[in-house]
């Protein structure tokens, strides 16, 4: 069969495409209630992580965890209002970053019989998204924890924001003072008021600046609830 | 037919070293370098490279006398971008932790010169099995410089090695000590310094492999 003729090359193309067309199709339906699974599970373990508990307690069961330590996902507006007890979980934190909505998740938690509260980050690395989530005490003033994660930020520089030692020193910061967020990240070395600064990644400037100003975008949404 | 003759080993084992993808053909350096500066996407990243070289190149060779020879680029190209996707889908699915960590690589894979060079020079002309053996055999050797790149950048760069800390922190500046992790080590252009030195350690060793001075 002459291989090269038009009508040969055109139906070759074609039969082709719709093959792999289905193919994927296939296999990306298959597949897409694992997937959504996981990344529920995910989203789950990172609220967990950034309240402190331990990775071991995570790796056992995600799930009955987060039953455990989070009692409501509710929704507040932005006069600190809560709208809804339950349904935070589905709003995504890319929402926060769009001004016109007026809706945010609040995870309120009891960690050790003591209330918790956690709310999601999102903003933008050197290379793409960074997000995150950040615990606070009750009083509203002092960081609990903080969890970190990104897209594809440069592997031993900005990637390091996931690391446990530049999370931790988050711990015990002033949050915030009157709805202003005092939370902040500085230039590595930099630090002049360490009740509420924190390093950031040597070589990893970007993205620490742009983690920076995530904290600043996303927590000033939820002023009035601090005021509260 | 004889699985292991000797032409089928040369096949396998030339690319791992002597006609090394990255260091003789000089195919992948884009990869090379950005995926490297940590031994651990290093590792992965040669990984499934060589999962999907292979399995493209049979695809390919079982596809090869029906290919039109005009658009035979676009078929290759077709073929590897669908099993890219399905492997990071079916990653997504079931080992939902290494596709985080891989994030962008595996899309990156698509763009993989070895790849298409692998395809048109061995699977087009070759069968089935011998270009499995082809594409392992590349794909290890893409894996084997990229993991010679990564376990040094990471050793000098950051003190450790899978994210173990080698080098003691008691020996580090700040907490007393005289060391210092080398900074310049987790930027790109280390690994063309890396690189370039694998390949001069390579042909040293192989004088065939040096260019003759007119």
């Amino acid at each position: 069969m002459n291989t090269n003729s038009n009508s040969y090359t055109i139906i070759y193309a074609s039969v082709m495409v719709i093959i792999v067309a289905f193919l994927l199709a296939f296999v990306s339906s298959s597949l897409k209630e694992r997937q959504e699974s996981n990344v529920k599970l995910d989203k789950m373990k990172q609220i967990l992580t950034s309240l402190n508990i331990s990775e071991d307690e995570l790796k056992q069961d995600a799930e009955a965890a987060y039953t455990k330590y989070v009692k409501a996902d509710q929704i507040i507006d932005l006069n600190g209002n809560v709208v809804a007890e339950n349904g935070g979980f589905e709003i995504s934190s890319k929402s926060l970053n769009d001004e016109e909505v007026s809706q945010v998740p609040l995870y309120v938690c009891s960690v050790n019989g003591e209330t918790k509260y956690v709310a999601p980050l999102y903003g933008a690395g050197l290379w793409g998204p960074i997000w995150g989530y950040i615990s606070f005490n009750s009083d509203k003033k002092t960081v609990y924890g903080t969890y970190f994660s990104h897209e594809g930020e440069t592997p031993g520089l900005g990637a390091e924001i996931t690391t446990e030692s530049f999370r931790a020193p988050f711990q015990g910061k002033q949050l915030q003072e009157g709805g202003d967020v005092k939370i902040s990240v500085v230039k590595n070395g930099k630090v002049t008021d360490s009740s509420c600064q924190v390093d950031g990644i040597s070589g990893g400037t970007i993205t620490s600046k742009g983690v920076d100003a995530m904290l600043q975008k996303c927590l000033k949404r939820y002023a009035n609830f601090f005021n509260k | 037919m004889d699985l292991f003759s000797k032409k089928n080993k040369e096949t396998f084992f030339t690319p791992l070293w002597v006609n090394n993808p990255v260091a003789t053909q000089v195919l992948g350096i884009c990869s090379a370098l950005a995926v490297t500066s940590k031994l651990e996407p290093a590792l992965v990243m040669g990984l499934s490279v060589t999962i999907i070289v292979a399995l493209a190149n049979v695809v390919i060779s079982l596809l090869r006398n029906t290919i039109p020879n005009r658009i035979r680029i676009i078929v290759q190209l077709v073929v590897v971008a669908m099993l890219v996707t399905i492997v990071s889908q079916v990653l997504k699915a079931f080992a939902y932790d290494v596709s985080v960590q891989l994030s962008v690589y595996v899309g990156l894979i698509i763009t993989n010169c070895i790849l298409m060079g692998r395809l048109e020079a061995f699977a087009m002309q070759n069968k089935p099995w011998e270009s499995f053996l082809d594409g392992v055999g590349s794909g290890l050797g893409y894996a084997l410089i990229l993991v010679i790149v990564g376990f040094f950048r990471e050793l000098l760069g950051s003190g450790t090695l899978l994210n173990f800390r080698v080098i003691p922190e008691c020996l580090y500046v700040k907490e007393g000590g005289f060391y210092m992790n080398n900074g310049l080590m987790v930027l790109p252009p280390m690994a063309l310094i890396i690189v370039a030195c694998v390949i001069w350690y390579q042909r040293a060793k192989n004088p065939d492999l040096q260019e003759k001075n007119n």
